[in-house]
């Protein structure tokens, strides 16, 4: 009875799918959490700087507000990062079992970070009425330093499940001796984590740029609207060169670690030499549909030279393919597309900036910012996309599958909605509230309004 | 003491951590729950909001670190926790969510009937996420979690004991908060909300007392192994935390100004490390030890790192924070 033996093994594909979506969403909508968490600290004490050495008010208010948006968004992000800590045992608890031991150290050590973060984040909510102007700043100066080395180890562990090294196994499979410096600094570890920083840099710089690009466009242009544009696009804009050499690197490293990964998001079917690099289309068995192709650019951009040989599907065994060629390919594409349109806006700027010193005047410049925050996170996720289902069927690149880590509880696709619908709420809420304190700051100021981790603005005024 | 052993200490100091000011938080917002209508409940419910504000997050990570040091230091515990209790584990974590969401909106909303709807999310979520948390720990002393995970997953928790312990979780929370909120009160100098939390930090005594008894009665029962070795290794312990208890009692009654944080924590501390001494050398009573369970060496020699680290950084960087949050409270009246 071939049916009943089919059964399991469809049951357990359909959890896996399930825990793959819901892991791919809640990371997802964490993402965008902890890049303001890493980037905004920095941005935010670059217009307190300003404000105290030049006795600017404007700059001081923006900081304030500023600081007081990071509180709703640093809230709501221990929240999802909670759950995503709560996931790794829930949706994939034989990838701790076997590999906790390994990773988990990059957590322990994230978690110190995260704590100083919350701690100094609420120090410097608290500070803005407690502490002396000069103390305060620097009282601002941990959360740059520990958003920083939280990124740091939480992609390093990621890096690590792309670049697994640092761990011995006995003949069972079992861990039974772990090198920690060699699991968290892998061979990934250097371009994986850079890559993010910045991606944090990039998508909070654009991100908070274009709130003010939109507030311009609607004709409110003081000067704290341009100070709210000006600071953090100029942190934008020297973070984007950076992260297409960066990114670059990147690609590179993954042609030589992760040949697998490489050749679904570049669609290469067959191993050889002068592969020509595909600009969108269909990735087929038979070659790419719709695409610009451009002849020996693949192979010159993995090794300088044409003749530089780069690994195709047919190569890699069928069951170690990663699934979705298309999907990887144009999300690579999109991140790609978005970085180098990024770049554009950013040398525009600086131009301008450089010529005359002052934004470009036509409003298509304004226009321009005020779609690139929400086009950065769009590359940030497709970067992800490209990561996370690059490395498929593996959760350990060639020591564990996916299949293998998955959970064999009940209910994952239940789990999975609900979580859609509590992070819908989740969502809703979060921009409601910060669209309410911005409505309230044009009113009132930013004394007046409430945040979590603040004290009452009564007591404060 | 073998490395492991020192791990799950570092695991046990964590958790008291967590029962100590992640309780605490979740009793604030019990006693948000039930302070009434809007109006009359308002005075309380700003001393508590007062007094919760500014330590939220930093309460909440202890739990990260406990999950983090468990599946770190001792995986095969970690999985097969989360593979049997999955069910009151994931409420457990969609009452954080609810709570979280509650708490980052709530002080941001200006409309009255969203704000109430925010808080009372706060509150519900601030009963249900230790009562589940608690029936996690039940099933685990109760033996229920088997060594190599997939146990039943209702059964598990779905018995005297672990609900027991569940409700237990949600009246030491209650009692710790109204305890620290008298403290704040008493600072703020509003004798009348001292002698409000007052009231409630006795009720609260009396109902977490009843219920350790019910708790005792269900170990007898169910949880032989654990029930043995706290009436005989962990005595000591359980008559540190019942003298503290007492105590506390007397001093409310008699209406002192005695300090009463100390005697409140210190019957809860009491009773978590008798736990600890009772399960003692079993992660998981009576099928995997701490041994059996633990990572390699190396491992925890980071962990070790990483506490000692955290000691060195996190805990004056906490006090400074207290600091400052006290200093706003007193500053408040003036």
């Amino acid at each position: 009875m071939p049916p009943l033996d089919l059964l399991p093994l469809a049951a357990s594909e359909s959890n896996l799918l399930a825990a793959r979506e819901q892991m791919a969403f809640t990371l997802g909508f964490h993402i965008v959490l902890s890049c303001i968490g890493v980037a905004l600290p920095a941005t935010m004490l670059v217009a307190n700087y300003v404000g105290l050495k030049k006795g600017d008010e404007r700059a001081l208010e923006l900081a304030k507000r500023w600081s007081k948006a990071m509180a709703v968004t640093f809230a709501v992000g221990a929240v999802t990062g909670t759950v995503l800590s709560f996931e790794f045992g829930l949706l994939w608890p034989q990838f701790e079992h076997r590999f906790g031991s390994v990773f988990g150290v990059a957590f322990a050590i994230e978690g110190i970070f995260f704590f100083v973060e919350a701690i100094f984040l609420a120090i410097y909510i608290y500070g803005w009425k407690r502490l002396k102007p000069w103390a305060h700043f620097w009282s601002g100066v941990p959360m740059v330093v520990t958003g920083i080395g939280g990124a740091f180890s939480v992609v390093a562990a990621n890096a690590w499940m792309n670049q697994p090294q640092g761990f011995t196994l006995d003949a069972a499979g079992k861990v039974v001796d772990v090198e920690p410096l060699k699991v968290l600094f892998n061979p990934a570890t250097g371009y994986e984590t850079a890559h993010m920083i910045l991606a944090a840099y990039m998508v909070v710089g654009f991100l908070v740029a274009s709130i003010y690009a939109v507030g311009m466009l609607k004709g409110r242009r003081d000067r704290l609207h341009r100070l709210g544009l000006i600071i953090p696009l100029t942190i934008a804009c020297i973070a984007t060169p950076i992260q297409l050499f960066v990114g670059d690197t990147a690609a590179r490293g993954v042609a030589d670690h992760q040949p697998a990964k490489f050749a679904a998001m570049e669609c290469i079917q067959e191993t050889g030499t002068d592969q020509t690099e595909y600009v969108g289309g269909i990735c087929t068995d038979d070659g790419v549909e719709g695409a610009i192709g451009i002849p020996g650019l693949d192979s010159f951009l993995v090794g300088w030279d044409t003749d530089t040989k780069v690994i195709g599907l047919n190569s890699i065994p069928d069951d170690e393919e990663p699934p979705a060629h298309t999907m990887l390919h144009l999300a690579f594409d999109a991140m790609v597309g978005i970085g180098t349109a990024l770049l554009g806006l950013a040398a525009w700027f600086a131009f301008v900036w450089w010529k005359r010193r002052e934004i470009p005047r036509t409003p298509w410049f304004l226009r321009a910012v005020s779609v690139s925050g929400a086009a950065a996170i769009v590359a940030l996720w497709c970067g992800w996309i490209v990561t996370e289902v690059g490395r498929q069927p593996w959760i350990v690149q060639g020591y564990m599958r996916t299949s293998e880590a998955v959970t064999e509880a009940d209910g994952i696709w239940f789990s999975f909605a609900l979580v859609l619908l509590l992070y819908a709420g989740l969502g809703t809420g979060a921009i409601l509230v910060l669209r309410a304190m911005s409505r309230r700051w044009r009113e009132q100021g930013a004394e007046k309004v409430e945040s979590p981790y603040a004290p009452h603005s009564e007591e404060v005024a | 003491m073998s490395k492991a052993d020192a791990a799950a200490a570092i695991l046990w100091v964590g958790a008291t951590f967590y029962a100590l000011f992640g309780g605490a938080d979740f009793g604030g917002g019990l006693w948000d729950l039930v302070a009434g209508g809007p109006e009359r409940g308002q005075r309380p419910r700003d001393v508590i909001q007062r007094s919760l504000t500014p330590v939220w997050e930093a309460n909440h990570v202890w739990l990260i670190f406990v999950l983090v040091v468990l599946w770190t230091a001792f995986p095969p515990a970690f999985s097969a926790i989360f593979t049997t209790l999955y069910v009151p584990i994931a409420l457990a974590a969609l009452g954080i969510v609810l709570r979280g969401a509650g708490f980052a909106f709530r002080k941001s909303i200006v409309g009255l009937r969203e704000r109430r709807a925010m808080g009372a999310t706060f509150a519900v979520s601030s009963v249900l996420t230790p009562f589940f948390m608690g029936t996690v720990v039940g099933a685990i002393a109760a033996g229920n979690v088997p060594a190599e995970g997939n146990g039943d997953a209702f059964s598990s928790w779905l018995q005297p004991l672990p609900l027991s312990i569940g409700a237990m979780f949600v009246a030491s929370g209650a009692y710790l908060a109204a305890v620290f909120l008298v403290g704040d009160a008493r600072r703020g100098g509003d004798a009348e909300m001292e002698r409000y939390f007052e009231r409630r930090a006795l009720g609260a005594a009396l109902v977490a007392g009843a219920l350790a008894i019910a708790g005792l009665v269900a170990l007898h029962s169910e949880a032989r192994y654990v029930f043995d070795r706290l009436t005989a290794e962990g005595l000591p312990l359980v008559i540190l935390s019942l003298l503290c208890g007492v105590a506390l009692l007397a001093v409310l009654v008699r209406g002192g100004r005695r300090p009463l944080r100390p005697l409140a924590a210190g019957a809860v501390v009491a009773v978590i490390w008798g736990w600890g001494v009772a399960q003692f050398p079993y992660l998981l009573p009576t099928s995997l030890r701490i041994d059996q369970a633990a990572a390699p060496d190396a491992t925890m020699t980071i962990v070790f790192i990483v506490f000692a680290v955290a000691a060195v950084v996190v805990l004056p960087s906490l006090g400074l924070l207290y600091t400052l949050a006290q200093k706003d409270l007193l500053e408040a009246d003036h």
